[in-house]
């Protein structure tokens, strides 16, 4: 070091030291964000990993057993199915307020046109999809080609659909024996698949498809390419030569008849035909979506993100119970994670500028 | 002259009271870049407009190399070979280069993948947008699967310069390509202007700059009032004399040339 130039002595200086340690840092947090802004289902990834292995950790085998996680999938089950439609919607830049009525009333169609009707079951499935589609197609119409905005739409049709199903069905359930004796197929997907202590309800495995099917759809589609064009920026969209009123107006169709699907799994998980069941199917949905880290502004996200964010509330919810908490901390995490997701979304968004 | 690849005839529209173009007439010929312009309020974005399909005029009409044609839609002019880069570029932010490219007309797989499964075909788009760009000389800055919002303002349109010119087959509008940008980018997007051309390729050039106007247009369409004032050629003019027709304080010996047309 004795003939050390002077440029040598400069990279010594400390103060460069500091300078070049602050740009790394930069440099970090930057690549992260880049990280991030491609694949947006990283964030709910690791907190859904790192909260089982809290949970994991604090309650051992009780939580770690395939029958408790399987659990957790069956609860969210519901929850999951709405909350895929729910995301179709979100990534157009919009929000349905009426999934969940469209989920109960389609379900009281099938129950009670087989029972009041005396269709045969598996009609009156069919006639329940329809409904829950025609619902969302009256969604789609007064937001794609009305042009009203699709809060005040579907807060609209939540209050129609709801009232709706309970002047139709008269206020009156259909009994789970009722059901497994004259129309077991309502309750399809209440059926489980036992492996060791695992068990997969059909209502699970059909979550399960539906998240691969479509986020097959929405990345290696036109239609689910289009779909994104749309939430990030309608009129670029458009001129880009998207038909922009068609993709909305299938997307709340298509969201209805999802949303008609789990009208029929929701028999399955409860066994009767209720009006009153499922009457948080809306908020819960919007959680598991925005935990997920799919935008409300539209455009961004995916499918894979909303399972990640419905399981992350399954987990929570399990877990804290298992430990024996007064339920209210389940709802008070959960509001922290939902605020924590959309300041990341915010962050991530910045990665652009 | 050889013939006109678009002309336009005494077109009219109307927004209530308010007449945004007055019996405009219009004539673009093979291979030159056409600049329009016009004071704010002239009729120009209206005119340009009803080339692209993006709106219907209430009279008049279009011929597109002698056939009379009558968009409905901005994709009814992309099917007849008129391709526009919108000032707002018209690009998807959050989606790739490649899927900006092929937006709106996606390329599906052969086969059963493609048919049934309605797969796209990424790589072939993949390559094709990476061959276009390529063309243009703008491939040193990018990852063809990089999101649109990770590039500049210039790179941004680029994309759409090279998406206008991978699908025009007749002619491509370009809306204020320079706007937005500054000096570098502008001449980085004037010269892919020149090369578009190179390739045959007429152009409209909107511009309210005058130094670009006069670095790439053949031919000079002033807009005043709703209709054509007169076509300038640049060499003959000044830019002190063309503002001075624009805003009415002059007027140009051709305007007679063009009331002698409009007489017709």
């Amino acid at each position: 070091m004795a003939n050390a130039t002077p440029a040598d002595s400069a990279l010594q200086n400390p103060a460069d030291e500091v300078v070049s340690f602050d740009d790394e840092r930069r440099g970090i947090l930057r690549s992260i964000q880049n990280v991030l802004h491609k694949t947006p289902s990283m964030v709910p990834l690791i907190v859904l990993v790192l909260s089982i292995i809290v949970f994991g950790i604090v309650l051992g085998g009780k939580f770690f057993s395939p029958f408790a996680l399987t659990l957790i999938l069956q609860q969210v089950a519901i929850v999951g199915i709405v909350g895929a439609a729910q995301s179709l919607v979100i990534l157009t830049a919009g929000i349905d307020l009426s999934v969940g009525a469209i989920m109960v009333l389609s379900s009281v169609v099938m129950g009670q046109f087989t029972f009041r009707y005396g269709w045969p079951p598996e009609m009156a499935v069919v006639a329940g999809l329809a409904c829950g589609t025609l619902c969302g197609g009256v969604n789609g119409v007064l937001i794609a080609y009305m042009r009203l905005p699709p809060f005040i739409v579907t807060l609209g049709m939540w209050q129609i659909i709801l009232a709706t199903n309970f002047l139709y069905s008269e206020n009156e359930t259909i009994r789970n024996q009722d059901i497994q004796d004259h129309a077991p197929i309502l309750q399809f997907f209440g059926e489980k698949i036992t492996v060791g202590g695992a068990v997969f309800t059909y209502g699970v495995i059909a979550f399960v498809l539906l998240v691969i099917i479509l986020t097959y759809v929405l990345n290696n589609t036109a239609w689910g390419r289009h779909v994104y064009a749309v939430g990030d920026d309608p009129e670029a969209a458009e001129l880009s030569g998207v038909r922009v009123k068609r993709i909305l107006l299938s997307v709340y169709m298509l969201t209805g008849l999802i949303c008609a699907l789990a009208g029929w799994a929701l028999i399955g998980r409860i066994g009767s035909v209720s009006p009153t069941a499922g009457q948080f199917a809306n908020i819960e949905s919007i959680t598991a979506v925005v935990i997920g880290g799919i935008s409300l502004f539209g455009g961004r996200g995916s499918i894979l993100g909303m399972f990640f964010g419905a399981l992350i509330v399954g987990v929570f919810s399990l877990g804290l119970r298992l430990i024996g908490t007064n339920p209210q901390w389940t709802f008070l995490l959960i509001g922290v994670l939902i605020i924590g997701a959309v300041a990341i979304d915010q962050w991530i968004r910045k990665a652009s500028a | 002259m050889t013939q006109p690849i678009l002309t336009a005839r005494n077109l009219v529209k109307r927004y209530g009271r308010v007449t945004a173009l007055d019996h405009a007439n219009f004539d673009l010929y093979s291979g030159e870049i056409l600049a329009v312009i016009g004071d704010n309020g002239a009729g120009k974005s209206t005119l340009i407009k009803a080339m692209s399909g993006a709106l219907q005029v209430d009279e008049g009409e279009m011929h597109l190399r002698g056939e009379q044609i009558n968009f409905r839609s901005p994709n009814d002019a992309r099917n007849a070979g008129i391709e526009t880069v919108y000032q707002t570029l018209a690009l998807s932010p959050a989606l790739s280069i490649a899927d900006n490219m092929f937006l709106g007309r996606e390329l599906r797989k052969p086969g059963f993948a493609g048919k049934v499964l309605r797969q796209l075909d990424r790589k072939k788009m993949e390559r094709l947008s990476r061959e276009k760009l390529t063309e243009l000389g703008l491939m040193t800055i990018q990852n063809i699967s990089q999101v649109v919002e990770t590039l500049s303002g210039g790179q941004r349109q680029g994309i759409a310069v090279a998406r206008a010119a991978a699908f025009g087959s007749q002619l491509i509008i370009m809306d204020e390509p320079t706007a937005a940008l500054g000096v570098k980018e502008s001449n980085r997007v004037l010269d892919l202007i020149r090369d578009v051309k190179a390739r045959g390729m007429p152009i409209v050039l909107i511009s309210h700059n005058m130094p670009h106007v006069f670095e790439v247009a053949d031919r000079i369409h002033i807009h005043r009032l709703g209709r054509r004032l007169c076509t300038i050629n640049p060499k003959d003019y000044s830019m002190s004399d063309v503002v001075a027709f624009m805003t009415g304080a002059t007027v140009p010996p051709e305007a007679e040339l063009e009331a002698a047309v409009a007489a017709e």
